[in-house]
């Protein structure tokens, strides 16, 4: 089926592009499907979104929803049995606005993605211990970083490695560095995982749910720290949560995804105060508040999200939904209308809106 | 009138070294904890992890032998203390105690099918009629708002938050007095959250229920409990009405914690706190306070003198030689 892009090509724009106006990172109509012996699971089916420069596009969505799947498309480590079926990915070169190279036409394990993976495009995991190895010092696991991308000696990547690990707020930097992973606490283990990505001063750095395992004051050390280091090397940020809270303090730009599609994109301060789609709407009424009174009920929404196998037709959030049209939301998928060239839902109530 | 009294609980675990495993220490997992729980109320333990809040909950089950202190509960209007009772006496008072867990994907053996999963308890506790156990399955069915089908279903056929609605319906089987919650809506989504919350609320409603509802998530507590005890390395520093706690915190760790709860909302515009260094070891708590090398008004006597638990008046108790002058901000400060 074929997909309206949720915003106009900005290469369509007349005269001169900004920075502001070209996104340095242009996702369009990912799929990334997983064919398993039961069916294929449409993971990411058919989404579009951009990045610019020097801000913090936050994904939101519940579990199943396709966050993650579009952040591991982006730098094609999908494992199997996951696949992108199509689309694109433009990312836009160093010092040149006119000519995006999409990362899908890449050779799979080709020399110019690797040096895309790490060097351009960095990404910090949700499970610092997961994605550590625990026989290497973490000193040793940022060096390989350093001497991957650039030729430099062991001695200056490690102290290259003591200045990033000083830099993300590691105490005793000269001493941390030939500790193991296991030595460290969880906010630590971020803080290094932090380092290590910046080791090689990306200009995207992808964040998947990086405070999702901490504790609240340890996550608030963290959204710091990354805020702290965005302003200062003016870093694009894509941050992958589920927590609606994290989103509202961090993004500037917010897509929110359900089952596989963008359903609601558009500037932070919209989504939360003047939300288009009905699940982005359910979605801010049924989170618990630290402001409410004690004791209250919460607004819910009805069912639960479909088993990936069991997909609704038409519209996924159809079943749910408070204002589902019987005869067009069950049976035809509903199109993506660009409200604005930053704005966009992806809905039948909004079909005639300007 | 009072459920449960915890007095004086601790529970310290051995460190073993060396090829002898002598004892060379130990991690005050939970020291010196004392709190109350009413009939019919929700009282929530709070804090970060390792603080202690899940241990205190194994050892009122007595699924942990706690080192010291009293466990007293009171069950037709005889108080018994748990702590001292061995297997043979506590069978008894299990059944008025039941526990509801926070993975309901490990919690649930994926080799029962849901009417025998609910219906073990009442088979455990005497309820030899299949019929008769059948019938108050399809009861407790009801109650969590299942469809009485699902009775023959494997639990792998359940999303996330239907079986929790089954290990609900499963810690309601015996009608117990107490339900101890540990961190049971933690794994769901927001959308399934949500009507878990509902769920237990309105079951406490109609059913008269007391919770003691263990969690980290400060956003859910607040729309469940009517007191909150805050715990940090062991030890309460805090326990107030919902209210009180939220809106007019006495400790500084209560403050910095409240702070740091990231708010759904981009115009929210409040100053986060940012505490400085990690949680303190419990294996090794500093002198003194055990907040105090993170606090900020932290003073030589905090560095010195640990503080006693006293109560302020309303029930508000903290764990500061400094509560009565610090301004602290709670929530909604800035409305």
């Amino acid at each position: 089926m074929p997909q309206t892009p949720m915003v106009d090509h900005p290469d369509h724009e007349a005269g001169g592009s900004t920075s502001a106006a070209t996104p340095l990172l242009s996702v369009r109509g990912l799929k990334t499907y997983f064919k398993l012996d039961e069916g294929t699971v449409k993971a990411v089916d058919g989404v579009s979104f951009d990045l610019f420069a020097g801000r913090t596009l936050g994904i939101v969505g519940e579990s199943g929803c396709g966050k993650s799947i579009s952040a591991r498309s982006i730098l094609r480590i999908v494992d199997r049995p996951g696949k992108i079926e199509g689309g694109e990915i433009l990312l836009q070169q160093e010092g040149d606005n006119e000519n995006a190279i999409d990362l899908l036409q890449l050779p799979h394990e080709g020399p110019e993605l690797r040096a895309i993976r790490g060097k351009e495009i960095a990404l910090v995991f949700q499970e610092p211990m997961a994605s550590f190895s625990h026989y290497y010092t973490i000193g040793n696991q940022i060096m390989e970083a350093i001497l991957l991308h650039s030729a430099t000696s062991d001695d200056a990547a490690r102290a290259r490695a003591i200045e990033l690990l000083g830099m993300v707020g590691v105490p005793n930097p000269e001493r941390r560095v030939d500790e193991y992973p296991f030595q460290l606490s969880g906010g630590l283990r971020q803080r290094v995982m932090m380092a290590m990505a910046l080791a090689c001063d990306p200009r995207i750095l992808i964040a998947d749910e990086p405070t999702t395992a901490l504790d609240v004051t340890t996550q608030a050390q963290v959204l710091n720290l990354l805020q702290r280091i965005q302003k200062e090397r003016g870093l694009s940020v894509i941050l992958i949560t589920h927590d609606m809270g994290v989103v509202a303090e961090m993004a500037d730009d917010v897509v929110v995804m359900y089952l596989g599609r963008a359903v609601e994109k558009g500037p932070v301060d919209e989504i939360f105060h003047d939300p288009k789609h009905p699940y982005t709407q359910a979605l801010l009424r049924s989170i618990p508040s630290i402001m409410a009174k004690p004791r209250t009920k919460l607004a819910t929404i009805e069912g639960s999200i479909p088993h990936p196998f069991a997909r609704p037709s038409g519209c996924p959030f159809h079943p749910r939904c408070p204002d589902a049209i019987k005869g067009l939301c069950d049976v035809k998928e509903p199109p993506t209308h660009a409200l604005r060239p930053d704005r966009a839902v992806s809905c039948f109530l909004y079909g005639d809106a300007s | 009138m009072t459920l449960l009294e915890v007095k004086g609980l601790k529970k310290y675990f051995p460190i073993r070294k060396g090829l002898l495993r002598k004892v060379v220490g130990h991690v005050k997992a939970v020291d010196d904890v004392s709190f109350t729980v009413k009939r019919g109320e929700t009282l929530a333990l709070v804090g970060e992890s390792g603080c202690g809040k899940t241990t205190v909950s194994r050892c009122i089950m007595r699924a942990l032998d706690p080192s010291a202190g009293e466990v007293n509960f009171t069950l037709d209007g005889q108080t018994t203390d748990l702590a001292t009772l061995g297997g043979k006496g506590l069978k008894p008072f299990r059944r008025h105690l039941q526990m509801v867990f926070q993975d309901p994907f490990s919690s649930l053996n994926p080799r029962m099918m849901v009417g025998d999963l609910i219906g073990e308890p009442l088979l455990i506790n005497g309820m030899s009629d299949p019929a008769e156990r059948r019938k108050r399955v399809r009861e407790l069915l009801d109650v969590v708002q299942l469809p009485v089908e699902y009775m023959n279903r494997f639990p792998h056929a359940f999303s996330g938050g239907q079986r929790q609605r089954i290990g609900i319906a499963r810690a309601l089987a015996l009608n117990p007095s107490l339900i101890v919650a540990d961190e049971p809506v933690s794994a769901l989504d927001v959308s399934v959250q949500a009507q878990i919350i509902n769920l237990l609320l309105d079951l406490q409603d109609q059913l008269g229920l007391t919770y003691l509802f263990v969690a980290h998530d400060l956003s859910v507590v607040k729309h469940v409990s009517d007191r909150v005890a805050v715990m940090y390395v062991g030890q309460l520093v805090e326990i107030a009405s919902t209210e009180d706690l939220f809106h007019r915190p006495k400790h500084p760790y209560t403050e910095a914690l409240l702070s740091a709860v990231p708010k759904p909302d981009p115009r929210a515009k409040t100053e986060r706190i940012i505490l400085q260094r990690e949680v303190a070891d419990a294996a090794n708590p500093p002198p003194g306070c055990a907040f105090h090398p993170r606090c900020a008004h932290a003073t030589d006597l905090c560095r010195q003198q640990r503080p006693a638990l006293v109560d302020l008046g309303n029930g508000h108790q903290v764990r500061c030689h400094h509560a009565h002058v610090l301004d602290l901000k709670g929530v909604g400060a800035t409305v």
